[in-house]
Formats: C-alpha cells, structure tokens, sequence
C-alpha cells in the first residue's frame, strides 16, 4: 500500500489497526489472506510455529507473480524455509553475525564511510547522496564481509546497483542479479579451492565439513547475504538523512552527543520499516488472533510497518524521535528467521550517521521535499534520488 | 532470579547481548547464547527481562526464586 507522505504510512493502517486489526485482503496470488497490524498480533503469529514461510507452498501468498524457475532460484533462500531444515541451515552461519564479529568491522566500516565522504566533499555540488553514499556504503561492506576480491568490488557494486535503479528496466535488472548470482558461484568454488580469511570461504568448508556440499544452495545464500543487506540498508541511510534534515535539532543533538547514535538508529528502524512487504507466512493449522480463525492454507501478511506505528507500544507513534526508546521495534521482524544480518546493519548505520553529520553539517537538500521521488511501488520502500548539498 | 536459556531454540540473534551484554554473550563457534551470570543481581532484573521480551526464539527464561 503506498505511504501517504514520505514519513507516514498509509493511513489505512492506522484505520486497520483500530477497526479490522486482522483484515480480509486479496493478494496477487489469488486465495484467502490476512493483514496484519497490530503490534502484539504480529510478534504472535512470529513465533506461531503453524504458520509457515516456505514460499514454494502452493497457497503461500505472494506479492508479485511467481516467476518461473522458482524451485533453481530459492536454493539457499533462508526466508523460505522452514524448520527443521531452515534450523540446521541458519546455524551454519550465525556464528558469522554474532554482535562482536560485526561490532570487529567498525574500523574497516569507518574506512568506506571515509573514503565516500571524501569523494563526495571533494566533488560538485549538488550530489545525489544515494549514489554518493547510501548505496556504496552497504555493498563496499557485504564485499568486504564475503571476500570478495578488491578488483571485482566495481563489477560487484556496478550489478548491484542496476538491480535496484529505475534507469534500467525489469529485464535488465533481472540480468543484473543473475550475473551477481554467476559470479558468487564461481567465487565460491574459488574460495573451495583456495580458503581465505572471510565468510565465504568459512561457510563452504562448514558446509562440507557438515556433509551438505551443495553448491547452489551455498550460491543462493551468498546471494541471500549480498542483496538482503543491499538496498535495505541503502534506503534506510537515505530516508534517515531526509528525516533527520527535516528535525534538525535532533540532527545537531546526534552530532554533538554520539552517545545518541544507537537509539536513533533503533528510532530510523521503527520509523521507517522499509522491509514492510517481507514477512509473508501461509497457515499450515487454523490459527486464532485477535477473535479471528485464520483457516489452513490462508495467507498471512504481516506488517512490520504498521505494527511499528502501534499507539499501544509506542506513544505518539507517527512523530519521530531518537531519544524515545524504540528497541521493541520489529523492523527487522521477529521470530526464527528475524534478519540475520541486523547487528551489522546498525553498525553500519550508526557509523554512516555520526560521521555525515559530522563531517558535514551544512548538509541540506538541494531540493524542495516535496519534489523528490519514493519507491511507492516497490517491494522495498525507499527514495529515487536524494540531491543533497552543503 | 535464575537466568537460563534453551540453545535448541536460539537463533543467534544477539538481542540478548545488546540488552544485558554483562549477562549474555555469544558462543564464537556456534554464535548461540551463552549465559554468562546465571543468578544475576536483582539490580539486572528489567535488563534481563528486556532480554526475554527481546529474544526473537524465546530462548530466555527469567526464572524467580522460590520463597
């Protein structure tokens, strides 16, 4: 559902959650499905171990046509599994997104905000800061993280970001994921033959020292791991710089007291949610919430979004404010398959906002609000363009 | 109060460590939570009951003493 205004959500949501917390909605599937928008709601069905993620489940519900080749492509994609395979899978690689490991990348994190922030403060104004930052930020650090050779990081980051731009059409973009997905493969057998100091080459000797030696599965989750951190990131940078410019005393707050940065960061998440249109299950049970019987087979869409504008968690809900504590947010879900790469993305995002704000506090947009353009029609919510400058 | 964890149900995600990073922390093979107090100071009490209601496996069990 489109947002009203670039910080508020459709106000259908809010109306839902008072009226129809458990709404009748017809996806693009077709079948049975249900919306939901409370807050309490959503973390049950979470963790209600009758409901299922697996997107190859024939009712499953599905926000966009299901593309062919389904099967080939989702090999690896931990979102749609289930336990008890999802359990196994998923333990072979937490032990790379613990909170120390991603807290150890803050120098090298530091290091790419740096050397954009530079680039850009040495380059003309105005700058699209989505290009500049938002985007280079998020992709320098995944690279980094999987290993990914320092001379294949511009054909990397070049694919990735044709995958998620509006310049470039469906098929294009489709390409561009598979290529991303070609070359992960083949980096894979690399890191099989010749292991380095990274994530890649620990998964694949985890794997086979496990037994599971199967390479595309290994593939599809090295690319579950570059692009689930992408574009989410990204648009999380861009709209948090927009709002913080447009609250500039909380700005000027963030920049002089760093000790703010962790729980503005948690307040950017609640506020925006940009993976609102993720968290899909199907019920493999009857269900009960709210006073309503959710039968088997029946979709559910949960939303992270609107539950994160719950007056009955969060008070006055639609203003933003980073020193309200906001750590019971589910922007980035809840329940067994709650992002896996959540610890890296705050630090990411801690990094990316202290040093802006920092480095450059006369940073303004270079045009009206009102002129720039939101991803309202996409899976992941977001700004076209950010033309910023200082 | 005890505090104990069931490492058959934690995902690893870590909300443990960033609501009581005293009590909790994470296995550097496994990435699973490790208890690192097991009968913390009443003090600790809403730090660790932030940590059950945080935990995205409820794989945390505040546990109060008998008595």
């Amino acid at each position: 559902m489109p947002r009203r205004c670039p910080f508020d959500l459709n106000a259908q949501y809010a109306q839902l959650q008072e009226e129809r917390p458990v709404a009748p909605v017809t996806v693009a599937s077709g079948g049975p499905a249900w919306l939901i928008t409370r807050h309490d709601h959503v973390r049950q069905l979470f963790i209600d171990p009758n409901l299922s993620a697996n997107g190859a489940h024939p009712t499953f519900p599905a926000l966009a046509p299901r593309r062919k080749s389904f099967d080939e492509q989702s090999k690896g994609f931990l979102p749609w599994m289930d336990p008890p395979e999802h359990t196994m899978y998923r333990r072979m690689v937490i032990n790379e997104f613990t909170v120390r490991r991603m807290r150890a990348m803050r120098p090298r994190i530091q290091e790419i905000v740096d050397v954009y922030l530079d680039r850009m403060l040495a380059g003309p104004r105005p700058i699209d800061l989505v290009q500049a930052l938002s985007l280079p930020v998020p992709s320098m650090t995944i690279c980094h993280l999987l290993g990914v050779p320092v001379q294949d990081l511009d054909h990397i980051q070049r694919h990735a970001e044709i995958m998620v731009s509006r310049t470039h059409g469906a098929e294009e973009r489709a390409e561009a994921l598979r290529e991303l997905r070609v070359y992960l493969g083949n980096l894979l057998t690399e890191k099989g033959a010749h292991p380095g100091d990274d994530l890649l080459s620990r998964l694949v000797a985890r794997h086979r020292g496990a037994g599971v030696d199967d390479h595309a599965h290994l593939t599809g989750l090295a690319l579950l791991i570059l692009v689930g951190g992408y574009e989410s990131t990204a648009s999380t940078i861009s709209l948090g710089v927009i709002a913080l410019l447009e609250h500039p005393e909380q700005a000027a707050a963030l920049r002089d007291d760093p000790v703010l940065a962790s729980g503005a960061v948690e307040e950017l998440l609640r506020y925006f949610s940009v993976a609102d249109n993720v968290t899909s299950r199907v019920a493999l049970a009857d269900v009960e919430v709210g006073g309503v019987k959710i039968r088997a087979g029946e979709g559910v869409l949960l939303s992270n979004a609107a539950a994160n504008r719950d007056g009955r968690v969060f008070e006055n809900p639609e203003e933003f404010d980073i020193r309200r504590d906001s750590r019971s947010h589910v922007a980035f879900g809840y329940g067994i398959h709650q992002c896996l790469g959540q610890n890296l993305a705050r630090l990411e995002l801690e990094v990316v906002f202290t040093s802006l704000f920092r480095r450059v506090p006369g940073l303004r947009l270079a045009v009206p609000l009102e002129e720039l353009s939101f991803k309202n029609d996409a899976i992941m919510y977001g700004v076209h363009e950010l033309p910023v400058t200082w | 109060m005890r505090v104990e964890v069931d490492r058959d149900l934690c995902v690893g995600a870590g909300q443990c460590v960033l609501a009581a990073p005293d009590i909790f922390d994470q296995g550097v093979e496994d990435g699973l939570s490790v208890v690192l107090q097991n009968e913390p100071a009443p003090g600790r009490r809403p730090a660790v009951r932030d940590a059950t209601q945080r935990c995205p496996a409820q794989a945390i069990e505040l546990i109060d003493d008998e008595g």
